[in-house]
């Protein structure tokens, strides 16, 4: 008996691995002391503890542990790296540069720096779901200070091309902030050799705890960015905050474990989403969302045509996935990132994305895929429009009322 | 989201799911929504020689409040003249079925469902009637 509901939902979080746990509890008990504190051995040995975290981080990423800073999640990071550098560069220029695909936490910061005056260019991706190299260069402009990518994409998993964007921005000048949450653990990411200049990590979405990560900041060439949380100076004066030590000593533990583990473990991953791909791809007009080759093998994000999401994801209860529809929430919009790859309106309420993770089994994926099957098939008989595509109308030439 | 023990028992067991056939005499179907909005709801009546529905189906695409809506509805109309009908309330169905705010909008499409039913098979016979079926009614709430 499979224990349910079964979580095939990892992009959203992922369980703290036990090894993490049990290496972040003395930090919360005896080894209690201030990291910021230089006047006795509860301080030296927290600083310690910080350090050697520090250099698990950077070790993962193939960067200079003095190039982390803490933080406390991605949002953070990516407030802290694009309003810092626009902030710190607003004399150089007022322009910046994402892609309609970004996280909100990117794509909110960028509207907010629009209400301060700067200007944003949104790119459109492909339909894939990848940046196009031409448009993104030609989006570069004398004025534009920094350009923002992430690398793999939380919703539909593809992995853009950093390595290609970075060399552009760094020839004509501009920053290139890479927002990493979903890739550590996942691709191989080496920032010795990429030309990127601000990294966002995050520790949860990879078997770390909530609360704590990181912000890559390259020190040659040097970026200098403007603090956006002030106090007492602590992380270079560019995040000021008592160091939250356990919860550091647990990202260090979860990107240690990371770095020795991905290869081993992103194989097994790849396998059960492959079987997941070969079992679900068997139902009729089901598409899957963005590129199957350029993507992370922990996700599959697929629309079941002419079935509503949310009513999929209430039949399938024993899965904890989640839907590209967004009638959960009051805005009844589907998924902007699935709006921007062009899909329709329709097959973005019909979407699910499953995440797969260190602790999915092959019986769970088997157990997903009948269980799928069987609810799409009730669904579907319940359908008006899975009639309507079966007796040959295109859907598309109804005048429907929008309402 | 979690959803009423009512919206449960329409979604788990749908009732009068289906279509009747195209040449059954009294049939009359409201269709009414969007794709893009989510939710599609075709509902059909099967009226009498006295004017009294005497069964009806439905078929929706949509959410599980939407597809509950709809199940309550065949349910409520059948046994009701046209006129009896159209007085049912998107605020009843919501109130069965305890919708929660951000659903009132599948109780609105049920309600404008069965308009549009009863205008179709006004059309079809002969009335004319008026129908603001699905126009004016907000995706936002």
């Amino acid at each position: 008996m499979i224990k349910q509901p079964i979580y095939l939902d990892y992009s959203a979080t992922t369980p703290v691995d036990p090894r993490v746990a049990e290496q972040m509890i003395p930090y919360l008990t005896e080894k209690f002391g201030n990291p910021a504190s230089r006047s006795h051995e509860f301080g030296w040995e927290a600083e310690r503890a910080v350090e050697e975290a520090r250099e698990q981080v950077a070790r993962l990423v193939n960067a200079d542990p003095r190039e982390i800073i803490w933080t406390s999640g991605a949002t953070e990071s990516n407030n802290l790296a694009i309003k810092g550098a626009a902030h710190f560069y607003k004399g150089k220029g007022k322009h910046l540069v994402t892609v309609m695909t970004e996280h909100k936490a990117v794509i909110d910061t960028m509207r907010h720096l629009e209400s301060e005056g700067f200007e944003v260019t949104y790119l459109m991706p492909e339909t894939n779901g990848l940046v196009d190299m031409e448009k993104f260069t030609a989006a570069l402009r004398p004025d534009t200070i920094l350009a923002s990518v992430m690398l793999v994409n939380n919703e539909i998993g593809v992995i853009q091309d950093i390595a290609s964007l970075g060399e552009v921005c760094r020839a004509k000048g501009v920053l290139f902030h890479v927002d990493a949450a979903q890739a550590t653990g996942k691709v191989t990411i080496d920032l010795a050799k990429l030309k990127v200049d601000l990294m966002s990590f995050s520790a949860h979405k990879t078997y770390g705890p909530k609360g704590i990560g990181a912000l890559y900041v390259q020190r040659k060439p040097r970026v200098r960015l403007e603090a956006q949380m002030h106090g007492g100076g602590h992380e270079r004066g560019l995040r000021s905050g008592t160091l939250a030590t356990h919860q550091i000593v647990g990202m260090g533990e979860a990107f240690r474990i990371a770095h020795e583990e991905m290869a081993t473990e992103n194989e097994r991953i790849r396998y059960l989403r492959d079987r997941l791909y070969q079992g679900l791809s068997q139902i009729e007009e089901a598409h899957v969302n963005g590129d199957m080759e350029q993507r992370v093998p922990h996700n599959l994000n697929i629309s079941f045509n002419f079935v509503e999401g949310e009513s999929l994801i209430m039949a399938i209860r024993e899965l904890a996935v989640s839907s590209g529809s967004a009638c959960t929430s009051a805005s009844l919009e589907p998924s902007y990132v699935l709006r921007a790859l062009g899909r329709s309106d329709e097959l973005a309420h019909s979407s699910i994305r499953f995440t797969i993770g260190r602790f999915t089994t092959e019986e769970e994926i088997d157990f997903a895929i009948d269980l799928v099957k069987a609810k799409i098939g009730r669904l579907r008989e319940m359908s008006p429009l899975w009639d309507m595509f079966k007796e040959g109308v295109d859907l598309s030439t109804v005048q429907w009322a929008a309402h | 989201m979690s959803y009423s023990t009512k919206v449960l028992d329409h979604y788990e067991n749908p009732r009068n799911v289906g279509t009747f056939g195209k040449d059954d005499e009294g049939v009359a179907t409201g269709m009414v929504g969007a794709p893009a909005c989510g939710d599609v709801m075709k509902l059909q009546i099967k009226v009498n020689k006295d004017g009294v529905i005497e069964d009806a189906k439905f078929k929706t695409y949509g959410c599980g409040s939407a597809i509950a809506s709809s199940s309550l509805v065949t349910e409520w109309v059948k046994g009701k003249t046209l006129d009896e009908a159209l007085t049912i309330k998107n605020t009843q169905i919501a109130e069965e079925l305890a919708l929660p705010p951000v659903k009132i909008h599948c109780s609105v499409l049920a309600e404008d469902a069965i308009k549009a039913a009863v205008a179709d098979y006004k059309a079809k016979h002969g009335a004319m009637v008026e129908t603001a079926a699905c126009k004016g009614s907000d995706c936002s709430n």
